[in-house]
């Protein structure tokens, strides 16, 4: 039995908001908050006097294991010479910035007060190697998306109007791939660029299929709602990156209606102007749209100044930004299922583009009013390290924060953009949302993000601080199901944390409908396509359905 | 009892629809495989090693024993192979190195590193294998042979494999072969174009000109006429989409790495004007997995040391050839895979010189010039475990028959708890 005393309580989801109670902690789980009357002394007791007390934080996305964030780090040995990580008693050596190795991945977001993490995009054919390397990043309880919206499969029963096998065949993707989520990149548009073409907006036809992002992002909704799963559908909208692409995405929200969806990085689908000479935020629509539409949440994708290593799905996005920055490019289309693209890049805050793209993140973050569903990510390592989180809660906490460093941008940011009109500073509570319970909530993961009984005790306690960065960059204490994980913002205690998967009821009759293209078209046996159990070796099964 | 889609454990192709017959712990008939693929699976229990120290035989016990006291009494030691073993191997090899403080360096050192640095200064463009089978309708083979080195990778991905797109397989494709001299591949080609030895970064940047429309004003470039170049140019750009496979006849050739960038940059050129992509012709059946499980640990794909307590990246520092020719090291784990048979002579000499611990399932040059010999349970026979195809597309091996041995990943478990303890 554990007792964490003194510390100011953040948990939003149970009304609790810096009153400070007592925390009890036994056998991996949170037993009560404030009185307990059990008649036991605690085993230990952690003094929290002067910190605030958080469940620990919950990434909803991220790009942190599998087969395009290892070429992105095989791409960036430069990116990694400049932050080696040597091992210590406790904890293994490896390097970090824009893309760490899976271990310091796992400290690095313990030393923050993270405890579980998402990875935001799994091709099926090389799941067992996000899943590998999940299983490598220490401390983190972690789960996976599932990439579906240029599967072959998806593609050619919508092409079909079978929408009943696209249901069946997304529920037996999610249990061959031990995905969490359905995620959907640049419906279409990956698909396309297998002959090196995109599609230029929701209603633009792929292609090898007669479909347009519409009726892929219609079908799949459809499907996902047929099958009580935890989280929405997780999407990266067409046309990323471009100006004008804020009409994109506010055609895609309008497309699906009144249906849940979770609208990832949305930084980067808020852009406005027709080319870059006239590029402005147009956060203030997506954010005017998205607080009249509550089944709508979103990630920001917040821009942080420095290096980064764009990775994403977007095949298309990314040869783009390839020839808009000369950097070197990484390309990898997935037979039947998806593609990847990397390029290393730069935000740089005296570039005008840059400035308003870091501005865009804040002012959805600032004008979406609901904490609950707008939350705080840089899509690492595309819009900046995780590891900076810290200095995005200072920001949004501080409008003078924000007026230094909107001093530093160029003067034409002024005019593009609405960030200096904007006086909100969000409280601690707010923070606590954005970052974990919001983001638990979102994801249906029942017992993290908040500090009720029977949550897994995944706990931070961050010495209070006027500087918002220092103090959640080095909480005095983190529990990870109960045990002390890190002290003083170091890792002191290293434990396997476990992959979360969705378990549905299983409907065989769909792999009679793709047993035969699976066995022309692939280039693996079917018998060796899912992935097997010797690969969650520590799991927590969410059944479903 | 028969085992159906079995993966062989050989080649970078790592085909998965192999058929064995097994009977007794013995395999009695291996089918679907090529010649190689048979030989393996059907003579898996010859010729295996022994645990041994100085050449008398030992318990596998006694034999880590020993290894373990080799290793930690030793100053920079090298840990060296790895392609010819499971990633979760891999994994401990790594693990040893850290604690050890010492090198660690895979087969890929003295084959595709060039590759890695072409890659880390390019980028590369590149697809699964399935998508080249599905779409590929222009096939180069430079300086590779797979008719020879990768036997079904023409029937399951390329020349001859029918997909999606290619329905009438090689009667829909063009294949154009490169190469110094008339291979095996080059009789299955439409186009030979024979190279001059050292001559192909000359040829590679020249078509990255020629696709610009940028001409050279003389008759022929390393030793192929201009003409023919124009030719491949315009067929290059006019496919629907190309693939240009290649092996060691480019990395290890003069120019190296840069050779190899001038390849992966002429694909990303052409992808201004149609599809085109990348496939380098890995050789072992897990060297592409060692890489992968260094680099999500390390940060780095080979020649990596761990002296100051974090990874160091070093190609010519800490790679294994450079590292024994200088005699920078002191002590060598040799893991799946066989240096003493490989190696330039001088580098294969130093081996025998320092202390050798060997870990293999089969006896080799390299086992019988080792000081300690720990006999282990071959990949994907008796040991089960993930590997990475030369795709990077991952894999689980079987275990098809018990040995009586552990397996890598086993044994490198039993030395990192004898140095720990």
């Amino acid at each position: 039995m554990l007792k964490i005393t003194n510390g100011e309580i953040y948990d939003p989801i149970n009304g609790i908001n810096g009153d400070i109670l007592d925390l009890w902690v036994e056998d991996g789980r949170v037993v009560a908050t404030g009185e307990y009357h059990e008649g036991r002394a605690p085993d230990e007791v952690i003094d929290a006097a002067g910190a605030v007390v958080m469940p620990g934080g919950v990434d909803i996305h991220a790009h942190i294991a599998g087969s395009k964030v290892n070429l992105g780090r095989k791409l960036r040995p430069e990116d990694h010479r400049k932050d080696v990580v040597p091992k210590t008693k406790v904890t293994r050596s490896g390097v970090g910035y824009s893309v760490p190795t899976t271990h310091v991945t796992g400290y690095r977001y313990a030393a923050m007060g993270y405890t579980t993490v998402m990875e935001a995009a799994v091709p099926p054919l090389g799941a067992r190697h996000s899943h590998e390397e999940l299983g490598d990043i220490p401390l983190m309880d972690k789960g996976c998306y599932t990439l579906m919206g240029n599967n072959h499969f998806v593609l050619k029963f919508i092409e079909r109007g079978e929408q009943d096998k696209v249901r069946a065949f997304v529920s037996w993707l999610l249990g061959a791939t031990k995905g969490y989520a359905v995620k959907i990149v640049n419906p279409g548009g990956t698909d396309s660029w297998k002959w090196g073409k995109n599609v230029s907006g929701i209603d633009d036809q792929t292609i090898d299929f007669k479909v347009t992002p519409r009726q892929i992002l219609t079908a799949l909704v459809r499907a996902h709602e047929k099958l009580g799963l935890p989280h929405s559908i997780h999407l990266h909208c067409n046309n990323l990156g471009v100006p004008g692409n804020y009409r994109t995405t506010l055609q895609t929200m309008e497309a699906l209606g009144e249906s849940k969806v979770h609208i990832t990085h949305g930084q980067f689908n808020s852009y406005g102007g027709k080319s870059w000479a006239d590029f402005h935020s147009e956060a203030p629509a997506v954010a005017e749209y998205v607080n009249k539409h509550s089944n709508i949440t979103l990630d920001a994708g917040q821009v942080v100044f420095g290096d980064v290593t764009t990775m994403t799905a977007d095949g298309p996005w990314q040869a783009r930004l390839h020839r808009l920055s000369g950097n070197k490019w990484v390309n990898s289309d997935v037979e039947m299922e998806t593609g990847a693209g990397i390029v290393p890049y730069r935000f740089c805050r005296g570039n005008l583009v840059n400035a308003i793209q870091w501005t865009i993140g804040l002012e959805l973050m600032l004008l979406i009013e609901d904490p609950w569903r707008v939350f705080l990510t840089t899509d690492h390592p595309n819009a900046g390290p995780f590891m900076h989180y810290p200095q995005i809660i200072k920001i949004l906490m501080s409008k003078d924060c924000r007026d230094r460093m909107l001093a530093g941008c160029p003067k034409g940011v002024r005019g593009r953009t609405v960030l200096e009109s904007l006086k909100r500073e969000y409280s601690l509570s707010e923070i606590a949302i954005i970052t974990r319970a919001g983001t638990a909530k979102a994801l249906g993961l029942k017992n993290k993000g908040h500090l009720g009984p029977g949550a897994d005790a995944d706990i931070a306690v961050y010495p209070k601080d006027s500087d918002k960065e220092r103090m959640f960059s080095s909480p005095s204490y983190v529990l990870k199901g109960g045990e002390v994980i890190v002290k003083d913002g170091k890792v002191v205690k290293s434990v396997q944390g476990r992959t979360i998967y969705v378990e549905l009821p299983p409907e065989k009759w769909i792999e009679d409908e793709i047993k035969e293209d699976f066995e022309r078209f692939y280039s693996v046996s079917w018998a060796n396509y899912p992935v097997q159990d010797a690969y969650l070796k520590k799991s927590e099964v969410v059944k479903c359905g | 009892m028969q085992i159906t889609d079995v993966i062989c454990p050989f080649c970078g192709c790592l085909c998965d629809d192999i058929e064995l017959i097994i009977e007794d712990r013995k395999i009695l008939k291996a089918r679907r495989g090529c010649a190689i693929s048979r030989d393996l699976f059907l003579n898996h229990d010859n010729n295996l090693a022994e645990p041994m120290i100085d050449g008398n035989v030992v318990t596998v016990n006694e034999a880590v024993e020993e290894a373990s006291a080799i290793l930690s009494r030793s100053i920079n030691p090298l840990i060296y192979g790895l392609s010819s073993t499971t990633n979760e191997a891999v994994h401990k090899a790594i693990e040893l190195a850290e604690l050890l403080g010492g090198n660690i360096d895979t087969t890929s050192s003295v084959c595709h590193a060039p590759t890695s640095l072409a890659l880390q200064a390019e980028g590369e463009v590149t697809c699964s294998l399935g998508e080249i089978k599905n779409r590929a309708d222009l096939l180069i083979f430079w300086g590779c042979n797979p008719a020879e080195a990768h036997p079904r990778h023409f029937v399951r991905y390329s020349t001859e494999s029918k997909g999606q797109f290619i329905p009438n397989g090689r009667k829909n494709r063009s294949i154009v072969v490169v190469d110094i001299r008339r291979t095996r591949t080059a009789k299955t080609a439409d186009i030979f174009l024979q190279i001059s030895p050292n001559r192909d970064y000359a040829c590679l940047q020249v078509l990255r000109a020629i696709i610009k429309n940028e001409i050279p004003d003389c008759q022929e470039v390393a030793g192929i006429p201009v003409g023919d170049l124009v030719d491949l140019a315009e067929r290059m750009k006019g496919c629907k989409f190309g693939v240009l496979f290649f092996g060691l006849g480019l990395t290890m050739t003069v120019g190296k790495y840069l050779t190899v960038a001038a390849a992966l940059a002429l694909v990303r050129d052409l992808n201004k004007f149609t599809k085109f992509s990348v496939m380098p012709m890995r050789g072992h059946f897990n060297v592409t997995g060692a890489d992968s499980v260094l680099t999500w640990e390390s940060g780095f794909p080979y020649a990596v040391n761990f002296s100051r307590g974090y990874p160091r990246y070093g190609p010519g520092e800490f790679s294994s050839v450079d590292l024994l020719a200088r005699r920078e090291v002191d002590a060598a784990l040799i893991v799946a895979s066989d240096p003493r048979a490989n190696f330039p002579s001088q580098a294969a000499r130093v081996l025998t010189e320092i202390p050798m611990v060997a870990i293999d399932p089969h006896r080799s040059k390299t086992t019988e010039a080792a000081k300690v010999v720990i006999p282990t349970a071959a990949a994907g026979i008796s040991a089960e475990g993930t590997a990475y195809r030369m795709d990077g597309i991952p894999i689980r091996l079987r275990k098809v028959v018990d040995s009586q041995y552990p397996s890598d990943e086993d044994v490198l478990g039993m030395i990192l708890e004898r140095i720990t303890s």
